[in-house]
């Protein structure tokens, strides 16, 4: 290899395999996650130092079982590795396989040999072959499989380096196909393609055949062709299976001569671990606690760093208003622009806690025997065992829970989580919750051990899932659409999670979150920080009009400044906005203030308490450090004279977030996975009717 | 004796003997869910579906309307 090279590589490899620990073991945090141009895919890519000029762009391609794809996740492989002006192509494919699951493994592994790209054989968790009772030839192996193997541990960091060497070495790998795609399967047949497509290798030409509705690259004379084959279904169908059935004859010849295992050792704890799990009483028991500890985690562990960043926006806000000379500009950045990122900061703590306990229940293998046990339950409500992991995503943020979605193989299934996911209890409900929670239930402890506030939170959340199922059961029971379904998983081992790619995992994840979410939040607090400190004319000759009013006041008192800055607020565009709408909202209980926050929290509901930090710092002189959360609580009814946010004014909002649909996000995500704009409005405008009914009826009890 | 995986009992095994391709997805195959390969019931959920099944080394999990398409003869 010359000076400063870079090799393009592709890992591929089933689910499970440990994958994404090679990717971290190669890359390290030297990593971004990126989108497939047009599609919402995540694409991880990363760079390798492989020796001292010559480095690798690594791809992590999602996993698969096999080539031939069900989910759109996995059709990116496809897509990538059969396009050879793809910008991913590769130079060289490392495929990885695990110590136990070699035979499934070496099914995908021998259709990427048959693209004819040099590709290599990494065989993973080898630090474990004694205890599992393994013994591999890697030698016979290689000549069998006409490449390089290699064992290594990405998590014990064996092996790396042999890789790495590997890598380097590419060029010089045998990309001989292992030749099961030939006249073996069907002479005649495969004959016809070989003359047909004279310059392309079979297997191409067959999986351009087989996959053309995947695919879609193809033109002219080309796809006509391709038409031609495919006119006979049925027959296209039962060569792929004799295609299955041929690949593993030869995979089990090769392993015979390089392979033995003796499968008296270490299946001890699969079977002890599963006769609990999936027990038909323990095991809905230990998820139903485990789900409590994680959002009572989520509530108790992250309070302190919340009120932490919550006073140390207040008093940066504070600092940068004195030591900044006045003006506009000051005003924007103390009362716009930090307030409005302290309300992003504030739930990362909350964000972090969810992302982890999802990432641990997915690395140890548990989340899969979840699926096992709802799946039955789920049917019911028009979803399948799989749908619990959106819904459980969900509770962290609807858009990569509905991506998660993808998994699901019948359209039906699919749509109806997509259509359901928001009503589960999301990160960005939780700071508007949290908030008011603290503002109406006592902090005080029920039997001693559960915090009310907790048990609130915990009913909230039983809500959200709740109104999913409930609202599964009726698209499940109307919804006509035609679909065909089918359910199969895989039951992996179970393992303890690694520190490094859970902690990789939660990062990752967060950051996205926050500078996806950010965006929005950040240019909302910006627009309505505007739009409170101008106004037509009213606000322009406030302090004509007030003087005049009030002909005996001293202008340099305290009393006229706040009159003065509410009658400001009051009459701003966004003041005119919230009380155009207060009518509407008032049998809800709500005054104009909650009103303007309403209509920000349209564009994703976290603005919310951003909104009311805006609003209520605009026209506060206090120069005490006062929270957001003591403005609020200080905040009077005019017309009651009792505190806005009292105990049915907040619970009707609480009520209110946790039914309507306020989240331009997971809308734009529903257009994309539906590809219809019909679901995104069912979404909007039958939540948002079922909330505004809720509200109502608990504001009217309660009051 | 021939039966399908859907009326095996826990910790009963067989051998596959056919499936009905156009009832069983391709995936299934790939997972090597093949004619001549031992199969287990390992557990089946406490709803009585899914069933859990050791195939070809692989832990799968499937549900019974898939299940009663694989024909098995039993040991």
């Amino acid at each position: 290899m010359g000076k400063n090279e870079t090799i393009k590589v592709a890992l591929v490899g089933n689910p499970n395999t440990g994958k994404t620990s090679l990717f971290n073991q190669l890359t390290g945090l030297n990593q971004k996650v990126g989108n497939y141009p047009g599609i919402t895919v995540e694409k991880k890519t990363g760079i390798s130092k492989l020796d001292k000029n010559t480095s690798a762009t690594i791809v992590d391609l999602p996993g698969t079982y096999s080539i031939n794809p069900n989910t759109l996740d996995e059709n990116i492989v496809l897509r990538t590795l059969l396009d050879n002006n793809h910008v991913d192509y590769p130079d060289v494919i490392v495929v990885v396989a695990d110590i136990e699951n070699i035979k499934r493994n070496l099914l995908i592994f021998s259709q990427i040999k048959d693209l004819q790209i040099p590709t290599i054989l990494a065989i993973n968790m080898s630090d474990q072959l004694e205890k599992k009772g393994i013994s591999i030839d890697i030698e016979t192996l290689k000549k069998a499989l006409k490449t390089e193997v290699i064992l290594i541990s990405a998590r014990k960091n064996i092996g790396i380096d042999s890789l790495k060497k590997a890598i380097l070495n590419c060029n010089f790998l045998n990309t001989k196909p292992l030749a099961v795609i030939s006249d073996r399967i069907d002479a005649d047949f495969f004959r016809k393609i070989k003359e047909k497509f004279p310059d392309q290798h079979l297997y191409q030409s067959w999986l351009n055949i087989t996959q053309a509705e995947n695919l879609n690259i193809l033109k002219g004379d080309e796809k006509k062709a391709v038409q031609e084959f495919r006119k006979d279904g049925e027959k296209l169908k039962a060569l792929q299976h004799k295609e299955t059935i041929l690949r593993y004859k030869q995979i089990n010849d090769i392993l015979k001569k390089s392979y033995k295992r003796d499968i008296s050792k270490g299946t001890d704890l699969r079977s002890k671990l599963d006769k609990i799990l999936t027990h038909k009483y323990y095991g809905y028991i230990i998820f139903g606690l485990i789900l409590f500890v994680i959002f009572q985690s989520v509530f108790d562990l992250a309070t302190v760093p919340m009120d932490f960043i919550d006073e140390a926006f207040a008093k940066l806000s504070n600092w940068t208003k004195g030591v900044m000379p006045g003006g506009k500009f000051t005003d924007l950045i103390t009362e716009g622009v930090i307030p409005g990122i302290g309300g992003i900061v504030i739930f990362i703590p909350q964000i972090a806690i969810l992302f982890l306990f999802v990432a641990i229940l997915e690395e140890t293998g548990y989340m899969s025997r979840v699926v096992f046990l709802m799946d039955k339950i789920m049917r019911k409500y028009g979803m399948s065992g799989k749908s619990v992991v959106p819904l459980i995503s969900g509770t962290a943020c609807a858009i990569p829970a509905i991506m998660a979605a993808r998994n699901i193989n019948g359209w039906k299934e699919r749509l109806i989580t997509i259509l359901v996911t928001p009503f589960t209890t999301c990160s960005a409900r939780l700071p508007v919750y949290a908030i008011i929670i603290a503002l109406i239930i006592p902090q005080k402890r029920f039997l001693g051990i559960f915090s009310l506030q907790g048990l609130t939170l915990l009913t909230l959340y039983i809500i959200g899932f709740a109104s999913a199922l409930f609202s599964g059961y009726l698209l499940h029971k109307f919804l006509k659409v035609k679909s065909s379904s089918f359910f199969v998983i895989e039951m992996p081992n179970y393992k303890l999670p690694s520190l490094k790619n859970t902690f990789i995992t939660v990062l990752e994840k967060t950051k996205e979150f926050v500078f996806g979410a950010g965006k929005i939040i950040l240019a909302i607090s910006i627009i309505l920080w505007f739009l409170a400190s101008n106004g037509p004319s009213d606000f322009k000759n406030a302090e004509e009009i007030l003087k005049s009013e009030s002909v005996n006041q001293n202008i340099d008192s305290d009393e006229y400044k706040q009159q003065l800055a509410s009658y400001k607020l009051e009459h701003s565009y966004i003041g005119i906005m919230g009380k155009s709408i207060e009518p509407i909202i008032k049998p809800m209980g709500y005054d104009w203030k909650i009103g303007i926050a309403l209509i920000s929290s349209f564009a994703a509901r976290e603005v919310f308490v951003g909104t009311l930090a805006t609003i209520y710092s605009v026209g506060n002189n206090d120069e005490n450090n006062t929270t957001i959360k003591q403005r609020m609580a200080a905040e009077i009814n005019p017309e009651t004279g009792g505190k806005q946010f009292n105990f049915p004014s907040g619970m009707s909002l609480l009520v209110f977030y946790a039914f309507a649909m306020q989240c331009m996000g997971t809308l734009a995500i529903v257009k994309r996975e539906t590809n219809s704009w019909k679901w995104p409005l069912l979404q909007l405008f039958g939540m948002g009717i079922l909330a505004y009914i809720a509200a109502f009826i608990t504001y009217t009890f309660l009051s | 004796m021939t039966t399908t995986i859907a009326n095996l009992k826990v910790g009963e095994r067989g051998v596959i003997e056919d499936l009905d391709f156009d009832n069983i997805p391709l995936i299934l195959l790939e997972m090597g869910c093949l004619p001549g390969i031992e199969v287990e019931l390992i557990q089946i959920a406490p709803l009585q579906d899914p069933l859990y099944i050791r195939v070809n080394d692989s832990h799968l999990a499937i549900r019974k309307e898939t299940a009663k398409h694989i024909t098995i003869k039993k040991f």
